[in-house]
């Protein structure tokens, strides 16, 4: 059946039984392949993306429930040369180790972020509580994020050079 | 001269009624007087009160344990549990062990007020004094933590204590149970650990009007914290009959795989019963697994070859499932397709229990007659447990509508199960999904193994 999703903003009309997860049409029919398999059973992240600006684990989400949502993958964020906040601060902080979870941790605090500006550090580590990093930067993720809402609050946009405190 | 005559008798009744309701105070013991307790008494103190589970009513989650505060909501308001560490100011402080014993057995405080059967003294009569002397050194000899809890939110006529008298007069029938001579020793260790501290009845046995368990309907299944507590008598609504053996396993570690994982409170049980040595669930076990009865060799049949269905799905079901979301492609957002999607990579994939998903086909909360339990996992999940390997499960909340839920749901229902579908279920999302049925939402297993998640922090 013909599917209508709007990613990152852009229709597309994709070809695809209901039931296809979503991360396999956004990697295989759209090449966009921020977001990761990393387990396919919803257990690690790796495939957070939004639907309508929640994170949401896209290799156990049919595509037909992403039909008429908006949804946001990592690329979504910003690009390499305009990075958004959050993508700026993994930079800044260097978050990334081997770099496979980073995507669905970015999509995941753009998710809490989005909703609530200022978290608390127990609201960061609840709303990452299900992304795995197998490499443990975890400390640097978190920062990352401290620093994403920094970013945002203030309204610096991307790469900003105000350091807190 | 008969309006005299039903004053007359109104008044002495109700003098009648406020002697007998009348409860003394137990004058105060200072903490300091108090003798050090025996190590070992204060060991099994916190063996029993793993099976009270006392934690899980005494501890708002993420804060001290045993410092009250919580919530909890009943037909008639709202009670808050209160603080059982031994603060003089705020907790048992100036509890003498008499006083704790009273309490215990007949649900009044120190200073002599009745309390709610939110604390259910009508099971802890049951307790013995030995063993209400070791639950008292336990509590007495952790930190005392100041915290006072909200008052109760209870509407005339619930907040006038001395009503409770009469449910008393009711509903308490003090004291222990007999011992059951013509029954094992695990049997009657089991019935006392069951009926008494363990107050298995207080969620799984239905209550009446005045809040009290229906003793006509012993174990037909309650409800607790927002969660449907199963029958667990001979009308359990699970696929496979439970044996002893079964509910040893699904006691000890919190699963069993022809059952699934224990979760909402049933989870904070399973959790606190890692304490308890194996002899005692295993009488548990013998005493639960005699009420539930002997299955007919029918239900024995079926469950046999659900069992076999089960295991026999993998590959080929899912795919079979892919399929039916393709052929119901007029219905784009089928149950079907949901299923095949999202729930079928773990519950039809022949991963082994508990990390993988219980298969529906013996699933007890697709095959009961109220789906509370089924929605409340789909739209929240289990939320991992700190620091410890748990079974996952992610919230669905976000991605399934309310008609979404609805179309999975009915299909879970049809597919897996021979029961009539369940009526009413849209608004049954509504409200659980708004909170307007309020929910506790808790990790699979292990309130004790898993402190942060649930705040049970004990400074020591």
């Amino acid at each position: 059946m013909t599917i209508e999703l709007t990613i990152n903003g852009k229709s597309h009309k994709v070809e695809a039984d209901a039931a296809t997860p979503l991360l396999y049409v956004l990697r295989n029919d759209l090449a966009l392949n921020g977001a990761k398999f990393g387990c396919g059973l919803g257990q690690c992240g790796a495939c957070t993306v939004l639907v309508d600006g929640k994170a949401t684990l896209s290799c156990i989400t049919p595509i037909s429930l992403a039909e008429g949502r908006q949804v946001t993958t990592v690329e979504g964020l910003g690009t390499a040369e305009a990075p958004g906040p959050v993508q700026a601060a993994f930079i800044e902080l260097q978050a990334a180790q081997c770099g496979y979870c980073i995507p669905g941790m970015m999509m995941s605090a753009q998710g809490l972020l989005q909703s609530n500006p200022a978290p608390t550090e127990t609201e960061i580590r609840n709303a990452l509580q299900t992304n795995l990093c197998r490499c443990g930067t975890h400390m640097r993720i978190l920062a990352a994020i401290r620093r994403a809402s920094e970013l945002m609050q203030a309204s610096l946009g991307p790469v900003a050079n105000k350091r807190a405190g | 001269m008969a309006l005299r005559a039903i004053c007359i008798v109104a008044v002495i009744g109700f003098a009648g009624f406020l002697a007998f309701a009348w409860r003394s105070e137990i004058p105060p013991e200072q903490p300091n007087a108090r003798p050090a307790f025996d190590p070992a008494l204060v060991a099994k103190g916190a063996q029993l009160a793993a099976v009270g589970n006392c934690i899980a009513c005494h501890t708002v989650p993420g804060k001290a344990a045993f410092a009250g505060g919580l919530a909890l909501p009943t037909p008639f308001g709202t009670i808050y549990s209160t603080n059982i560490t031994p603060d003089a100011e705020t907790g048992l402080g100036l509890w003498s062990e008499a006083a704790f014993q009273r309490a215990m057995r007949q649900g009044v405080d120190r200073e002599g007020r009745h309390l709610y059967p939110a604390f259910p003294y009508d099971h802890y009569t049951r307790v013995t004094t030995e063993d209400s002397r070791a639950l008292y050194a336990f509590i007495m000899s952790r930190d005392p933590v100041k915290a006072t809890a909200p008052a109760n939110e209870l509407p005339f006529p619930f907040n006038v204590r001395l009503i409770l008298a009469g449910w008393k007069l009711l509903f308490l029938r003090e004291g222990e149970l007999p011992r059951d001579a013509s029954k094992s020793e695990a049997w009657n260790r089991g019935a006392y650990l069951t009926e008494g501290l363990g107050h298995c009845g207080a969620c799984h046995t239905p209550r009446n009007s005045l809040g009290a368990m229906d003793a006509k309907r012993p174990f037909a299944g309650g409800e607790a914290e927002g969660w449907q507590a199963y029958a667990i008598n001979a009308e359990s609504p699970a696929p496979v009959p439970w044996s002893k053996d079964s509910l040893a396993q699904y006691l000890r570690h919190g699963w069993h795989p022809n059952h699934g994982v224990a979760r909402g409170p049933m989870a904070e049980v399973t959790g606190n019963l890692g304490l308890l040595p194996d002899a005692d669930i295993d009488a548990i076990a013998t005493y639960v697994a005699d009420i539930m009865g002997t299955p007919s060799p029918q239900r024995q049949q079926e469950a046999q070859k659900r069992i076999e269905d089960a295991s026999r799905r993998q590959p080929h079901v899912a795919s079979a499932a892919l399929t039916q979301g393709a052929a119901g492609a007029g219905t784009a957002r089928s149950g079907a397709a949901i299923y095949a999607s999202a729930c079928a990579t773990c519950h039809d994939s022949g991963r082994p229990q508990p990390f993988g998903g219980l298969s529906f086909r013996l699933s007890s909360a697709v095959n009961a007659p109220n789906p509370q339990n089924i929605v409340n996992v789909t739209l929240f999940g289990l939320p991992p447990a700190d620091g410890e390997a748990a079974p996952v499960m992610p919230s669905f909340a976000g991605v399934l509508s309310d008609r979404d839920m609805v179309a999975l749901l009915n299909h879970l229902r049809a597919q897996f199960t021979d029961k009539p579908a369940w009526t009413g279920l849209e608004d049954l999302v509504r409200r659980t999904r708004t909170g307007e049925h309020k929910v506790a939402v808790r990790p699979a297993d292990g309130i004790e193994r898993a402190p942060a998640n649930v705040g049970a922090e004990e400074r020591r």
